[in-house]
C-alpha cells in the first residue's frame, strides 16, 4: 500500500506548481475569462514543452507514456491554479478517446500532434437533452457509400471554438447503444458554432451539424461500438475533474486559513474564533476525503482494474465536498470573498461547473445504488 | 498510489475469517455483542482468550513482550475483519495498559500484568473522566494522598466500564494539588475486585447498556502500583505505543450495517413499493455508502502514515470526527428506512434486524463524545493541524 505520491509524482507536482505559479497566476486566469479564445497559444506551447500534452501518450506516438494516475497528479495542480484553456478537452476527452478506440493509423495521425501541441481536440457528446446516457445521443450519422453524413445538435461542447478536431458521438442504429464515434475537423462544411456564456467562464459551444460529410476513415473504433469508449472517457473525465476539484479545494482551504490568520476583528485574528476554526476543520476534512477517494479511483483506472464503484463514489463525493469547501471558504472570508477581484469566487464558480460535469452527485449515487445491490 | 494490501496480509484476512466462522460462539450476522454489557462480557471475554491463544490480541506488541510486531496494515486487516463481524477486539489492556507498562512500568509490574493482559485475563476499566472533568481532563480532582506504602484515593470516576466485570482500573489521580494542573497528576493501577472503599454504580444509558460511576472513599492503593514517576501521570497516560489507531473498526462495522440495510430494502415494501425501488432511498443509502467508503480511506491513510513513521495528527482527528458522524447518520437513515418498525426496541418480536439499528443509533451518539468530542477534535484539526491561533 502506498497512499501517497511516488517520487516521480512528487516531482511532477513540484514542477507543476513552479510552472503554473509563474505561467498561470490569477491575473492570467482573469484575463482568460474575458479573452475570446480563453487561452493563449504562447502558454499552450510552453505546456507542450513540459511534455504534459503527451504525458500519458505512448512513447511510440511521441508521448512520455506515464500513467493515468500521474495525469491525475498534474490535473490536481491545474485545478489549484485554475489553468484555463483546452488542456482537459484535448488530453482527456479527445486524446484518450483516440488512445482507446483509434486504429494504428488514427493514433499515428493524431497522438503525436497532440503531444507536440499542434492540435487541439474535444469531445462532442452531450446534446440539448443534457443527458449522460446513450439515449441522449440523437445526432445521427448516416452511411452513404464510403462516407457518413452527420445531422443534429451538440450542446456544451468544451472548447469547440478553438478545437481542430472533435470526437463526435453519433447515433448509427436504433438500439440504445448503437453509437459510433467520428473524428470530425471542426472546420468541416455544415458545422455551425455558437459560444455559450457559462458560470465558470469556460468555453462551451452549441455545435450544429447540418449534413456534415466525413469519410469512413473518420470512424473511430467499430461502428456501433462507440459507447464502450464513451463510458471509459466518462470515467477518465469524471476522475480528471475530481482531481481538479481536489486541487482547487486544497487551495481554497489554504487561502482561507491564511486569511483567517491575517484578518483581525474584535482585536484578534478571526482564525482564533472557534466558529472559523471549525469551518476550517470541516474544510480540511472534505479536502482530505476528496484526495483519497480520487486517488483510489485513479489508481484502479491506471491498473486497468474494474472501477465502476470507485469512480461513481469519487465523483459523487468530491462534487459535494468541493462545493461545501467553497461555501465555507466564502463564509469565512466575509464580503471581500464575493468581489470579482478576489480569487474565492473564481473557485466557487468552477466548483459548481465541475459538480455537474460527467454526471452530478445524484447520477453517480444511482450508479452506486446499483453497485451495492439496491 | 497503490491501494492494495500485501498478499500475506490478504492471506491473513482469510485466516481470520475462517477462524471466526469456526470458533465464534454466537452468530455475528444475527447478534451484536457489547463487551461492556454485563451479560455479553463473559462471552466476549472467552472469545478474546481464544484470540489471545492465537497470538492475535497482542500482535502489535514488540517481540520481546511476546508480540509479533505486526505491521500497521496487518493490524488494520485484523481490526477490520473483527469489527465487520461485530467483535470488539480492541482491549484497553492490550491497547493501553500493556504499552504504557512497557514504556514506564517496573520489572515487577511488567511481570505481574503483561502475561495476563496478553491472555485477556484482566478486564480493565479506564478511569480518566470525572463528573466535573470531561474534555478538560487535566482538571481532574480525584485525590491520592501518600500514606506509608500506600496512596489513599478519594473521589469519583465516571463513564467507565467498571460495572461490567472489571477487575482493575487504570486511572489518573491528583497527587500534587498545588502544582500546575498537568503537573500534579499520577497514573496508578487500582484493583477493584473486593476493594474496600470502592462503590460501583451502574448508570443506565439511553441505549441498551450502562456506564460505571466509581466512588473511591479512602481507598488504599499500594505505591508499587504507581506507573512512571509521581506527578508525571499526564504524560504517562498520553503514551501510545505504535498501534494502528485509525479507527478502521467504524467503517468496517458500517459496511456490515449497509449490507444489512440493502438486504432489508430488497425484502420490504413501503406504500406498496419495494424500498429498493424508491429513488429517494436509493440515493440516500448510496450516499451513506460513499461516506463510509471515504471514512475507510481516511482510516487507511492514518494507518499508512503510521507505517511510514509519519505522525497522523490532524488526520487522526479528521477520521474520528468524520467516522463517528458518518456512523451516526447511517444508523439514523436505517431507522428512517424501516419506517414505523425502526422505532422498536431489540426485544420486540416485530423489530427488524433484531432492533440492532435502533439501539446502535442511540449508541452512536456516544461515539461523537467519547475519547475526545467532535468539538475538541475540530479544535485539534484547526489549531494543531492548520496552525490557527488559539482563542
Ligand atoms: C451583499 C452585501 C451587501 C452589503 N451591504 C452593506 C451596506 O449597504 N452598508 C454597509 O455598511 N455594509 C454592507 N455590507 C457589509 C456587511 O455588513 C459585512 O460584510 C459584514 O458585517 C461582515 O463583515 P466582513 O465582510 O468585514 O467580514 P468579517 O467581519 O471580517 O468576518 C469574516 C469572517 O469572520 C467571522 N467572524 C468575525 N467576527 C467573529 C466573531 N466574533 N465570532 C465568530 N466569527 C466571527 C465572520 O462571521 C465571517 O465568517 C454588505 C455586505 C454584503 C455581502
Ligand atoms: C460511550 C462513552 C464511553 C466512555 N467511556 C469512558 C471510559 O471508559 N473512561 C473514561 O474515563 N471516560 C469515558 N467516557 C467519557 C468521555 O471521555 C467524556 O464524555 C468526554 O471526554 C467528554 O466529556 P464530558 O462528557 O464531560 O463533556 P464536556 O467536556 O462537559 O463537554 C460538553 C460539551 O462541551 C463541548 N466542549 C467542551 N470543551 C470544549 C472546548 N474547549 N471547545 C469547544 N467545545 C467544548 C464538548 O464538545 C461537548 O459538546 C465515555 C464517554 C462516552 C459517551
Amino acid at each position: 500500500m502506498d497512499l501517497g505520491l511516488n517520487e516521480a509524482q512528487q516531482m511532477l507536482k513540484t514542477t507543476a506548481q513552479d510552472f503554473l505559479s509563474t505561467e498561470c497566476p490569477d491575473t492570467y486566469v482573469r484575463e482568460m475569462e474575458e479573452d475570446e479564445r480563453g487561452y493563449t497559444p504562447e502558454l499552450w506551447t510552453k505546456i507542450a514543452e513540459q511534455g504534459w500534452l503527451g504525458l500519458i501518450i505512448p512513447e511510440q506516438y511521441g508521448g512520455v507514456e506515464l500513467e493515468f494516475q500521474d495525469l491525475v497528479v498534474l490535473l490536481e495542480e491545474m485545478g489549484r491554479y485554475m489553468l484555463p484553456g483546452p488542456f482537459f478537452s484535448t488530453v482527456v476527452l479527445g486524446g484518450m478517446s483516440i488512445m482507446d478506440a483509434g486504429s494504428e493509423e488514427q493514433k499515428q495521425e493524431y497522438l503525436p500532434r497532440i503531444a507536440e501541441g499542434q492540435i487541439i481536440m474535444t469531445l462532442a457528446l452531450t446534446e440539448p437533452s443534457a443527458r449522460w446516457d446513450a439515449a441522449g445521443v440523437e445526432l445521427t450519422a448516416t452511411a452513404t457509400g464510403d462516407s457518413y453524413t452527420l445531422n443534429g445538435t451538440k450542446l456544451f461542447v468544451q472548447n469547440a471554438h478553438v478545437s481542430d478536431y472533435m470526437v463526435v458521438a453519433a447515433r448509427t442504429g436504433t438500439s440504445e447503444e448503437n453509437i459510433s464515434l467520428f473524428v470530425v475537423p471542426t472546420q468541416s462544411d455544415g458545422i455551425n458554432q455558437t459560444l455559450l456564456k457559462t458560470i465558470a467562464s469556460d468555453r462551451q459551444s452549441e455545435v450544429v451539424f447540418n449534413d456534415v460529410k466525413v469519410p469512413s476513415s473518420a470512424l473511430l473504433g467499430e461502428e456501433n461500438k462507440g459507447w464502450e469508449t464513451i463510458q471509459k472517457v466518462m470515467q477518465w473525465g469524471a476522475i480528471g475533474k475530481c482531481a481538479e476539484m481536489s486541487g482547487g479545494g486544497q487551495q481554497v482551504l489554504d487561502m482561507t486559513v491564511d486569511y483567517a490568520k491575517q484578518r483581525t476583528q474584535f482585536g484578534r485574528p478571526i482564525g482564533s474564533f472557534q466558529a472559523i476554526q471549525h469551518h476550517c476543520a470541516n474544510m480540511a476534512t472534505d479536502v482530505e476525503g476528496s484526495k483519497f477517494i480520487t486517488y483510489q479511483a485513479a489508481w484502479r483506472l491506471s491498473e486497468g482494474l474494474p472501477a465502476d464503484r470507485e469512480v461513481a463514489m469519487a465523483k459523487a463525493w468530491v462534487s459535494d465536498a468541493y462545493r461545501r469547501v467553497c461555501a465555507l471558504g466564502h463564509q469565512s472570508h466575509g464580503a471581500i470573498g464575493f468581489t470579482k477581484e478576489h480569487n474565492m469566487q473564481l473557485y466557487s464558480r468552477r466548483a459548481k461547473a465541475s459538480e455537474i460535469l460527467f454526471g452530478d452527485t445524484d447520477f453517480h449515487l444511482e450508479n452506486v445504488a446499483n453497485i451495492i445491490g439496491l | 498510489m497503490d491501494f492494495k494490501f500485501e498478499n500475506i496480509d490478504e492471506d491473513f484476512r482469510s485466516e481470520i475469517k475462517d477462524f471466526v466462522e469456526k470458533e465464534l460462539p454466537w452468530n455475528w450476522r444475527e447478534q451484536d455483542l457489547d463487551p461492556e454489557d454485563e451479560k455479553d462480557s463473559v462471552l466476549v471475554r472467552d472469545f478474546k482468550r481464544k484470540l489471545g491463544d492465537q497470538g492475535w490480541l497482542t500482535m502489535a506488541w514488540p517481540k520481546e513482550y511476546g508480540g509479533q510486531a505486526a505491521s500497521h496494515m496487518r493490524q488494520v486487516v485484523f481490526n477490520e475483519e473483527m469489527a465487520y463481524r461485530g467483535i470488539s477486539a480492541g482491549d484497553a489492556g492490550v491497547r493501553m495498559v500493556g504499552p504504557i507498562l512497557m514504556l514506564y512500568g517496573t520489572d515487577e509490574q511488567k511481570e505481574q500484568f503483561l502475561p495476563k493482559i496478553a491472555n485477556a485475563e484482566i478486564n480493565w476499566s479506564q478511569g480518566y473522566s470525572e463528573p466535573d472533568s470531561g474534555s478538560d481532563l487535566a482538571s481532574l480532582q480525584t485525590r491520592a494522598v501518600e500514606d506509608g506504602d500506600d496512596f489513599v484515593v478519594s473521589g469519583s470516576k465516571i463513564w467507565n466500564s467498571a460495572h461490567a466485570d472489571s477487575d482493575w482500573m487504570f486511572m489518573l489521580v491528583r497527587t500534587e494539588p498545588d502544582a500546575p494542573k498537568h503537573r500534579g497528576i499520577s497514573f496508578v493501577l487500582t484493583e477493584l475486585e473486593g476493594q474496600e472503599g470502592v462503590t460501583i454504580e451502574k448508570i443506565p444509558m439511553m441505549w441498551d447498556a450502562y456506564r460505571g460511576l466509581v466512588t473511591f472513599d479512602n481507598v488504599r492503593v499500594p505505591k508499587k502500583n504507581l506507573v512512571g514517576e509521581q506527578n508525571r501521570g499526564w504524560y504517562v497516560g498520553a503514551a501510545l505505543l505504535d498501534f494502528e489507531r485509525s479507527g478502521v473498526d467504524r467503517p468496517a462495522r458500517a459496511k456490515r450495517v449497509l449490507e444489512d440495510l440493502v438486504e432489508f430494502c430488497k425484502e420490504n415494501k413501503k406504500n406498496g413499493r419495494l424500498l429498493a425501488d424508491d429513488p429517494v432511498i436509493r440515493n440516500q443509502l448510496a450516499e451513506l455508502a460513499v461516506q463510509v467508503e471515504t471514512t475507510r480511506l481516511m482510516c487507511y491513510n492514518v494507518a499508512w502514515m503510521q507505517s511510514q513513521d509519519l505522525i497522523p495528527n490532524k488526520e487522526a482527528s479528521i477520521t474520528k470526527v468524520y467516522g463517528t458522524e458518518t456512523v451516526n447518520r447511517l444508523y439514523g437513515l436505517g431507522i428512517k428506512i424501516m419506517g414505523l418498525y425502526g422505532q422498536l426496541d431489540p426485544d420486540s418480536k416485530w423489530a427488524p434486524l433484531k432492533g440492532r439499528i435502533e439501539n446502535a443509533w442511540l449508541r452512536s451518539f456516544g461515539g461523537m463524545v467519547a475519547a475526545g468530542t467532535s468539538e475538541i477534535q475540530r479544535n485539534v484539526i484547526a489549531q494543531r493541524g492548520l496552525e490557527l491561533p488559539r482563542g
